[in-house]
């Protein structure tokens, strides 16, 4: 985390480096452990608890976190917002990755991971969300792909490709929000086959609407923080017009997310009226909701509201986390914590070291990718062969 | 038709593989008819 | 101004747009469907039922199953509460109920509509016309779907197999009731709790059995609508809940569940091109617009300013 930052110059046993070899080098491990002795080796999963943190944290809290890419780039290119030009290329790169790590971590997750091309080539379960998912993500991915590989093209000096790939951004742009908008809806439709499990305040008719906005602040407020996080550790590579607009974005983004989670707010408050709901509130999960609604939506919608009219964008970045934190926590309550709620806590699911292990495991090779790319591509920076207008 | 689907489960087979493939289709000649539409708008 | 204007137009639009497809519950269809026809079930009658475990026995040594870590004579076993696992797909529990301990056998109900089936995106589950929800190992990719959506929790799976997990269920002896035979516990059950025949029929006898002695049976047939309705039907002396059974399913078959999200996908990749493009234009029309706008105003300041310039040498 502590790179030296004079040029040409670097100790390989940085701090980072030695606390990413060590999460490596356990992760390979558990790997090994995975696929010798099965999930029972590797994870407190049972029959009344089948989907543990490897689905609620790496699947749907990393497609949330990924949303960046289509919300960036939809509101560059089909709103025309300009002045955020120089966020495409980070957003597009961490949902690349986000999506790349999602897909990396099912094949933890499922029984049989070299049978995750089933559903396309084998039996198609159409009536099942699941398979919405499964071919949205895929596709998805796919698009993200070819939206990042401009930058990769223009490292290589492969100038042909790398236009081709630019002529196709609008397409590629459109077609990422139709599928952003079907999957990331579709993940919390998964749970709408199963009222009886889920705690009627999390359980809606709507979860597919709450998911798909929730997504776009997750998106708004990951722009943010990497953004922080980037300026903290690689300014070294960042050109003029991204230290430029960083500012803006910051504040344009806050402005963003403040007015969406007031949205959500109140389709929430919407969803409780729906369901005549509010009885549950006197309880304790009743309690636990009340502090995801307050500590994690309406909190950051005031926060980064008041961010945007001081100007601070010190309150802003900081609101980022906070928000970042009520989608993880959202997820978190929906597939785990809201989930099987009427089971007694013996049989409740806590998850084993290993599963954690495995989750800090996909999450650093994605913070090494990141690096390794963003030190070598035109991401934080225009490559000066290829300076696009805006 | 009633008399084919016994379950709904197979109604919603039926229907949603076609509509799977419809997609398909959609998508490109939605794409096709804005090129022509929008004429000589460079995308 | 006018961009965020547009913005917020846009966003409106597709926030609308979105709340209200998303907020469709029903089916994409009004049809209703009756089950295949003659299709078979099991009436369970817990009033005859004297949880001897012989059942389980039967269904150990018919579906071939590793012998169990306690015989199924052994009855201190009902002590505690047992759910299926990989090796059992039927265990019969103890229930003390306000009439005394009862017992009653679980396993598979097989769901007319089968929430299993409409979960599982390899369609590894088929509801069979015999009536049997059967399930297909050679296609199943192992994700769990099916077990976050059985309402009953009867699916299990095998967590210790690292290459060849399966999931692990009551078939309802498919194989034997195609040849004609009952299943290894109807056969079995000494005191002819379980009843195997067409579930029209066992729905029937159900009735039949609860008018000729109200005293003896709650006034429900449980999987008579839970669900959907399932083709493995129970009598109870006390009410269900009693016997650990849920009483808050409600009757809408899972498929119906999940039928309006699924609606959802064909209106977004039909719409959303026309609207996202939509906002496309309207922004590049907003922006020439402004261009304009600008050449417009500069091209006055200029004329102003050589008019002012004019009138000065003058």
């Amino acid at each position: 985390m502590f790179e030296e930052t004079t040029p040409g110059r670097k100790s390989f046993f940085s701090l980072f480096n030695i606390c990413a070899g060590i999460i490596v080098v356990i992760g390979l491990y558990i790997t090994y452990l995975r696929f010798t002795g099965g999930l029972e080796a590797v994870t407190n999963l049972s029959d009344y608890n089948p989907w543990g943190i490897w689905i609620g944290f790496d699947l749907l809290v990393g497609v949330a976190l990924a949303a960046g890419g289509y919300v960036t780039s939809a509101a560059v290119y089909i709103f025309g917002m300009k002045r955020y030009h120089s966020a495409v290329r980070p957003a597009i790169l961490t949902g690349f990755l986000g999506y790349a790590l999602v897909v990396l971590a099912l094949h933890y997750d499922v029984g049989r991971p070299w049978r995750l091309p089933y559903p396309f080539i084998m039996q198609q379960g159409t009536t099942s969300v699941l398979f919405e998912v499964a071919a949205c993500v895929a596709l998805y991915l796919t698009v993200l792909f070819i939206e990042f590989s401009s930058a990769p093209l223009e490292w290589l000096g492969l100038k042909r490709a790398r236009n081709i790939v630019v002529k196709l951004t609008m397409v590629l742009t459109i077609l990422g929000v139709i599928l952003s908008t079907m999957h990331q809806s579709s993940l919390g439709a998964l749970f709408l086959i199963a009222p009886s499990k889920l705690h009627p305040l999390w359980y809606s008719p709507f979860i597919p609407v709450y998911f798909f906005i929730t997504s776009i602040i997750a998106g708004l407020s990951m722009v943010i923080f990497e953004s922080t996080l980037s300026y903290r550790f690689f300014k070294h590579k960042m050109d003029e017009v991204h230290l430029q607009e960083k500012n803006d974005i910051a504040l344009g983004f806050g402005k963003a997310a403040s007015f969406v989670l007031a949205g959500y707010f109140i389709i929430k408050i919407f969803g409780l009226s729906s369901g005549n709901n509010w009885h549950y509130l006197k309880t304790d999960y009743g309690t636990w909701y009340l502090v995801e609604l307050l500590g994690f939506v309406a909190l950051p919608s005031f926060l980064y509201a008041i961010g945007v009219r001081v100007k601070s964008l010190n309150l802003i970045k900081w609101t980022s986390v906070l928000a970042i934190l009520g989608i993880i926590l959202n997820r978190f309550n929906v597939c785990l914590i809201a989930f099987n709620w009427h089971l007694p806590s013996s049989e409740r699911y806590f998850p084993h070291w290993m599963e954690i292990g495995i989750s800090v495991f996909i999450v650093t090779l994605g913070l090494i990718a990141f690096r390794f790319i963003v030190t070598r591509m035109p991401i934080l920076y225009e490559h000066p062969d290829y300076k696009d207008a805006h | 038709m009633d008399g084919v689907f016994y379950t709904l489960h197979d109604f919603m087979i039926h229907t949603e593989n076609i509509t799977y493939l419809l997609v398909i289709p959609a998508l490109l000649g939605i794409t096709v008819f804005w090129r022509l539409l929008a004429g000589k708008d460079d995308n | 101004m006018s961009i965020s204007r547009r913005k917020f137009l846009g966003w409106i639009g597709a926030a609308g747009l979105s709340t209200a497809l998303g907020g469709t519950v029903t089916a994409a269809t009004t049809k209703h469907f009756e089950g295949y026809p003659d299709s078979r079930g099991v009436l369970f009658d817990s009033v005859l039922c004297i949880g001897c475990r012989t059942c389980e026995d039967a269904c150990n040594k018919v579906n071939e199953l590793p012998p169990p870590d306690r015989p199924f004579n052994d009855l201190s076993v009902l002590n505690e509460k047992r759910r299926t696992t990989p090796k059992t797909y039927t265990i019969v529990n103890r229930y003390n109920s306000s009439k005394g301990p009862l017992y009653r056998k679980s396993q598979c109900n097989h769901c007319l509509e089968p929430a299993c089936a409409s979960a599982c995106f390899v369609r590894a589950f088929t509801k069979t016309k015999e009536g049997a929800v059967i399930y297909d190992a050679s296609v199943c990719v192992g994700c769990r779907y099916c077990m976050i959506a059985c309402p009953f929790e009867i699916p299990t799976y095998e967590y210790d197999k690292a290459l060849e997990p399966r999931i692990m269920k009551c078939t309802m002896c498919h194989p034997r009731v195609i040849k004609g035979l009952l299943p290894g516990c109807v056969e079995i059950c000494p005191t002819e709790a379980l009843y195997f025949g067409k579930r029209k029929d066992l729905i029937r006898i159900a009735r039949e059995r609860i008018r000729r002695y109200p005293d003896r049976y709650v006034d429900h047939v449980y999987g008579e609508h839970e669900m959907g309705g399932t083709s493995w039907l129970y009598l109870s002396g006390v009410p269900y809940r009693e016997m650990g059974m849920r009483e808050d399913l409600g009757v809408i078959p899972a498929p119906e569940l999940t039928s309006g999200s699924l609606a959802v996908v064909p209106m977004v990749v039909g719409l959303w091109p026309v609207l996202l493009t939509g906002i496309y234009a309207m922004t590049k029309r907003s922006d020439k617009i402004a261009e304009r706008e600008k050449e417009i105003a500069i091209d006055k300041a200029v004329k102003a300013a050589r008019k002012e310039d004019a009138e000065l040498k003058t």
